[in-house]
């Protein structure tokens, strides 16, 4: 005499053992070289069922290569990568599709297939991957797409899109089959603001309701506030710090705090206005209180 | 090093593509034997490869018939025997010219747009993009446009080998006014039924070769766009090399296997 299971029953994603909070996916020792440079140098993260952890890092720190070793894409030197217990790195291409299926990725320039319709491409995790009905499939896709904001783009070419417009258009697809793990590689980048907090909100509710678990490459400080249950940062090919973000923004390591709070190092201030950085940073301070005030009214 | 040795860094690099080739054809022919991709996206690669290089083709095929017929009655006429012309001019299509013309023109626009393709995809993440919504690269682009070169090449061919033909017919007896009698004996006489099988069977292979080379090479590309121009001339040069290499030896092996009971 048990009610429960019809509710369970009904829950969209599949029904998962796991429970929240143990770690599914668990990266070690992480080495990967690119075009001769060692680009990750010993990458240890792990990732909790249904948590949302943003990675940050400076430009060209080996984020996106991250990302990509989580699917599969690039092969580390050495090291291991375990989801929900098996070690992908061990394993051949063709095994890796059905650890795939699991998985939806937003890539960093969104990645569209361009000979193929919006429509399409939202779709093409179903196309391949399940057995539904053409109607139930053009459904999904509507709905995915009114999620991103863009009803109505359904039969254009990704060539006559906005580059915002195709970031969108990506992150549908990622969500179209309900994957149980996200990768968003710069989710809110080349969005307005308005439409940067759509996809914030969604990120977050993807996470609430259908407890997908998710990886968020950002630079958006704002985003990472909004989104991160736990914040890490990558540097020199390494993560060097991870906390929550309430740490993170006030944190005392001088790296974090320069990232956090967007300020050029001493170095690069020299690099930009030579030996008279002080100088210079002054005469910024002083056009500032020399700005005319508010007309009255 | 290689400055001093231009040859060994060139045959190194040959090496290591007929390598790279045959490990992409393993894994069509297991992909093969899996699940194909949707009717769609065989039908769109049937159309390009197939119809859209018939015009190619046959002006490739019309015109070699026709100078190897003006060609052949210069030399003819000297010893008197014009209404061979026809002769020759269909057993060098069939068994030469067809399949090895019509494979170098495909080599040049076949390959070069696969290359293009699928290397200008592999630059922008969409073969990554492939794999990470869990499909295969080799199933999804490769299958399609290799099965349709392998089926496609030889009816391309046959296509090459009658308008050669044609033309050829038409310089002797339209013009060069060969008797069309011994023209047309002469002509049946020489073709055989193995000669077009053979055609055939070469102009597969080619369109093998041509499809998984451009293929290699695409998902092969280096970054940016001067990549992907780069590997689109090399996929051409490299089909064009092993088209006429194959030929060869293609040809001596199934002079070998010849059975005795075809005359
Ligand atoms: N396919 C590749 N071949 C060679 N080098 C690569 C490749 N992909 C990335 N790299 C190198 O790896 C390093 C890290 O690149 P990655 O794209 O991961 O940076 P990122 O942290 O995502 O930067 P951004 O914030 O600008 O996106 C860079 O130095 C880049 O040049
Ligand atoms: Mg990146």
């Amino acid at each position: 005499m048990n009610p429960a299971p019809e509710s369970q029953e009904a829950a969209p994603a599949a029904p998962r053992e796991i429970p929240k909070g143990a770690p599914v996916l668990e990266i070690r020792e992480l080495r990967k070289s690119l075009g001769g440079k060692e680009v990750l140098k010993g990458v240890n993260l792990t990732v909790r069922q249904g948590e949302a952890l943003v990675v940050i890092g400076g430009s060209g720190c080996g984020k996106s290569v991250l990302l990509k070793h989580i699917l599969g894409l690039f092969k580390p030197d050495s090291g291991s990568i375990h989801i929900e217990g098996e070690d992908i790195t061990q394993m051949h291409e063709r095994d890796l599709f059905g650890i795939r299926q699991r998985f939806g990725m937003l890539f960093q320039g969104a990645a569209l297939f361009d000979s193929m319709t919006v429509a399409d491409n939202v779709s093409f995790a179903l196309d391949e991957h399940s057995k539904k009905s053409p109607a139930e499939k053009l459904e999904i896709v509507r709905k995915k797409l009114a999620i991103v904001g863009l009803p109505g783009v359904e039969n254009k070419y990704p060539a006559e899109l906005s580059g915002g417009m195709k970031k969108r258009v990506a992150l549908a697809r990622a969500i179209a089959a309900d994957p149980h793990f996200l990768l968003y590689d710069e989710p809110t980048t080349g969005l307005d603001p308005i439409m940067s907090d759509v996809i914030n909100e969604l990120i977050v509710k993807l996470k609430t309701s259908l407890r997908v678990t998710s990886i968020i490459v950002t630079h958006d400080m704002a985003s990472a506030r909004k989104v991160a249950d736990r914040m890490a940062m990558l540097d020199e090919g390494v993560i060097i710090y991870h906390d929550t973000p309430e740490n993170t923004f006030a944190s005392d390591n001088d790296i974090v705090r320069r990232f956090v709070e967007g300020k050029a190092s001493m170095e690069q201030m020299k690099e930009i206005w030579g030996e008279s950085a002080g100088k210079a940073q002054e005469s910024e301070n002083t056009r500032r209180r020399r700005r005319p005030p508010p007309p009255a009214q | 090093m290689t400055g001093a040795l231009p040859g060994v860094a060139a045959i190194t690099s040959i090496l290591r593509t007929a390598g790279g080739v045959f490990t992409l054809l393993m894994e069509t022919v297991r992909a093969a034997l899996g699940k194909w991709p949707r009717r769609r996206v065989l039908v769109e690669q049937f159309y390009l490869i197939g119809f859209r290089s018939t015009p190619v083709v046959l002006t490739t095929g019309l015109f070699t018939g026709m100078v190897l017929a003006v060609q052949s009655f210069n030399q003819f006429r000297r010893v008197n025997i014009v209404s061979m012309v026809g002769a020759v001019v269909s057993v060098s299509m069939v068994k030469e010219l067809g399949p090895v013309l019509t494979g170098l023109m495909l080599a040049g626009r076949v390959g070069a747009s696969i290359t293009a393709e699928i290397g200008t995809m592999s630059v922008t993440e969409q073969v990554d993009a492939l794999r990470a919504l869990a499909t295969s690269p080799i199933r999804w682009l490769v299958l399609p446009r290799v099965a349709a070169a392998v089926l496609l090449t030889p009816i391309l061919t046959l296509m090459a080998d009658v308008v050669g033909i044609a033309g050829g017919t038409l310089i002797c007896v339209g013009f060069l006014k060969v008797e069309w009698h011994f023209h047309y004996i002469n002509m049946l006489d020489w073709l055989k039924v193995w000669d077009v099988g053979v055609g055939c069977a070469k102009s597969s292979v080619f369109g093998l070769l041509i499809a998984l080379t451009a293929a290699y090479k695409g998902l092969n590309t280096e970054p940016g766009a001067a990549g992907v121009g780069k590997a689109a001339t090399e996929a051409v040069v490299t089909s064009c090399i092993l088209i006429l290499t194959s030929d060869f030896f293609l040809t001596v092996m199934f002079a070998a296997m010849k059975p005795d009971w075809i005359r």
